[in-house]
């Protein structure tokens, strides 16, 4: 056995990878069983942060959204993105999308086209979302915009003033914004605007980033980054806590519509599986047979596919991670076989 | 020809220098810092000239001296001039909404655009499978070189099977059975790896930062001073 193991073709190796990544991916795509989630602090921090961001105003809030990475990263970070543009948009925040990557305009695109055109068709450009495309310069960008932000930003992607754009109004540098919210893949990334941004003009930020970046970035948290989520399994936890959090404001605003009371309202949100069972009780008598079947469609229906990625995702991940263990564990046998015969190691 | 190759590029440097650090401690002088920033942006727009113009040399030279792989500087050539002509002249970019008469007035990356279509069906494929193909290589890596020759390299093993673990559905299944309002809950794989991350990692990267930091202000002090001009690239 040890000698097969010394002598174990790397091909062997590539392939055991390759069956922990792909059969978990063709399981959960085919049943749609996911593994479940428990939200660490990190994660339930970021999405308090995103949630309260605005308030101490008294007004809707700017919310600075920074997509830097690319589709190398995307796999990781997509699904941070894709959630916090859910959040926001629910939340009601207005949102200015920029990069500080040259493909992050394709991320920002599809983040708008995914979350925005297909779940909130109501929002609408230049009032509710922008898009300022990318700006070459990395943190010098940054310690720009926190001085005047139109020297760097004239117009947004499709070449449109900024002084045509409604929601620009009263937007004139990085102070202007409630919070940062940031999804970093390297360089430029969260470490540049804690450095250039959070710390200096004392803006709330919150970041998702790659697995390598999270240990960089621990020693920020929590007071220059408010919120952290790290990796695929961050992404994975803020997305199952923002999936509650749009189902259950969902649920409240179809009960508020059809005049149910904000106590009755709040208890079902939170009892989403009895939902079913109070319309059909007297509590319900005012609301249309319309109305009912879109109360239940939304509490119990299927989460839409591309706010379960990061869930998804876990299952190949775990799968993988075992695979590592158990080639560490089966190295670390052929290396004490090899020392207790006194070959090289 | 000293005070061209020497003494300017010095007085540029702690000019620049100087003005960044005053526009960060007195707001009177925060305009300076966007002026900085300007020039900033203004010499970037050159590096990527002098980048791509290096890039070109560098290729066709192989291409010229035939050294082994030459054909794949063809490649990147033929992809960098594609590529350029077509950013620059916007070829297929949809004309702008706002003012569709205006010629070249059109978003360069938007969808359905050449650019857009480079980026969709190679650049990403490209890239997503550069970086995924990591996964085997760290496979292997753990097989053959993660060893527990020593103390230290059985503290990082263990510190591996920990997080490796614990950011899984794994650390639950192995774990889950200690209660989590219990004074053990601590020991749970998922809340260890979060302890590690937080107190271990962060105490370490935080002293290494703070060195870094440093390093970076002594360093930055004898290139405003002149003290240190290797950045001049003459060798002194």
């Amino acid at each position: 056995m040890i000698r097969m193991l010394e002598n174990l073709d790397r091909r062997w190796i590539f392939l055991a990878m390759a069956l922990c990544v792909s059969v978990p991916i063709l399981v959960i795509g085919l049943t749609g069983v996911t593994f479940p989630e428990t939200p660490t602090p990190l994660a339930e921090a970021f999405f308090d942060e995103v949630d309260r961001a605005g308030e101490a105003n008294g007004r809707r809030a700017n919310v600075l959204i920074a997509l830097d990475y690319d589709p190398a990263s995307a796999g990781e970070l997509s699904p941070m993105s894709l959630s916090l543009v859910n959040q926001c948009a629910q939340k009601g925040h207005r949102m200015y999308f920029i990069s500080l990557w040259p493909v992050g305009p394709q991320m920002i695109e599809e983040s708008i086209d995914k979350v925005i055109k297909r779940f909130y068709p109501d929002l609408v450009y230049g009032q509710d979302y922008v898009n300022l495309g990318f700006k070459a310069g990395s943190e010098q960008v940054i310690k720009v915009m926190g001085i005047d932000l139109t020297t760097e930003f004239r117009t947004d992607v499709e070449g449109t003033m900024l002084s045509q754009i409604p929601m620009m109004e009263g937007i004139t540098s990085l102070e202007d914004f409630d919070l940062i919210a940031e999804i970093s893949a390297g360089y430029p990334g969260s470490k540049e605007w804690v450095l250039y941004a959070a710390t200096q003009y004392d803006i709330p930020l919150v970041s998702g980033m790659t697995g390598v970046q999270a240990p960089q970035n621990y020693p920020y948290y929590p007071t220059q980054l408010k919120g952290l989520l790290g990796a695929i399994k961050g992404a994975a936890e803020y997305e199952f806590i923002v999936n509650d959090y749009v189902r259950e404001a969902r649920v409240r605003s179809i009960l508020a519509a059809n005049g149910i009371d904000e106590e009755t309202s709040l208890g079902l949100s939170k009892q989403l599986d009895q939902i079913s069972t109070w319309t059909t009780s007297a509590e319900a008598a005012s609301m249309s047979p319309a109305a009912k079947a879109e109360l239940i469609d939304v509490a119990t229906g299927a989460t839409p596919g591309e706010f379960l990625e990061g869930q998804r995702r876990m299952g190949p991940q775990l799968f993988a991670h075992l695979l590592m263990v158990l080639l560490i564990i089966l190295g670390n046998l052929v290396f004490f076989a090899q020392r207790r015969r006194g070959g090289s190691a | 020809m000293q005070i061209l190759t020497r003494s300017i590029p010095l007085f540029i440097t702690a000019v620049a220098g100087i003005v960044m650090i005053l526009s960060a401690f007195f707001p009177y002088t925060s305009d300076w810092g966007k002026f900085a920033g300007q020039f900033f942006n203004i010499l970037a727009a050159f590096a990527f000239v002098l980048g791509g113009g290096n890039l070109l040399k560098l290729h066709l030279k192989k291409i010229s001296d035939q050294r082994p792989g030459w054909a794949y500087s063809g490649v990147v050539l033929v992809c960098f001039i594609v590529t350029l002509f077509v950013g620059l002249l916007k070829i297929g970019a949809y004309p702008n909404p706002t003012y569709p008469s205006v010629h070249f007035g059109g978003e360069t990356q938007g969808s359905g655009s050449m650019f857009w279509w480079f980026y969709e069906y190679a650049f990403k494929p490209l890239t997503s499978t550069m970086f995924a193909m990591l996964a085997f290589y760290v496979a292997s890596a753990a097989f053959r070189a993660f060893r527990a020759k020593n103390f230290e390299a059985i503290l990082l093993l263990g510190t591996a099977f920990v997080v490796l673990l614990g950011r899984t559905f794994a650390g639950v299944l192995a774990t889950g059975w200690i209660p989590p309002d219990s004074a053990f809950s601590g020991l749970r794989l998922e809340n260890l790896s979060v302890y590690v991350m937080q107190v271990f990692n962060t105490a370490g990267t935080r002293a290494i930062m703070i060195g870094i930091a440093l390093g970076i202000a002594s360093t930055s002090m004898k290139i405003l001073l002149g003290i240190d001009r290797s950045f001049l690239g003459s060798g002194d």
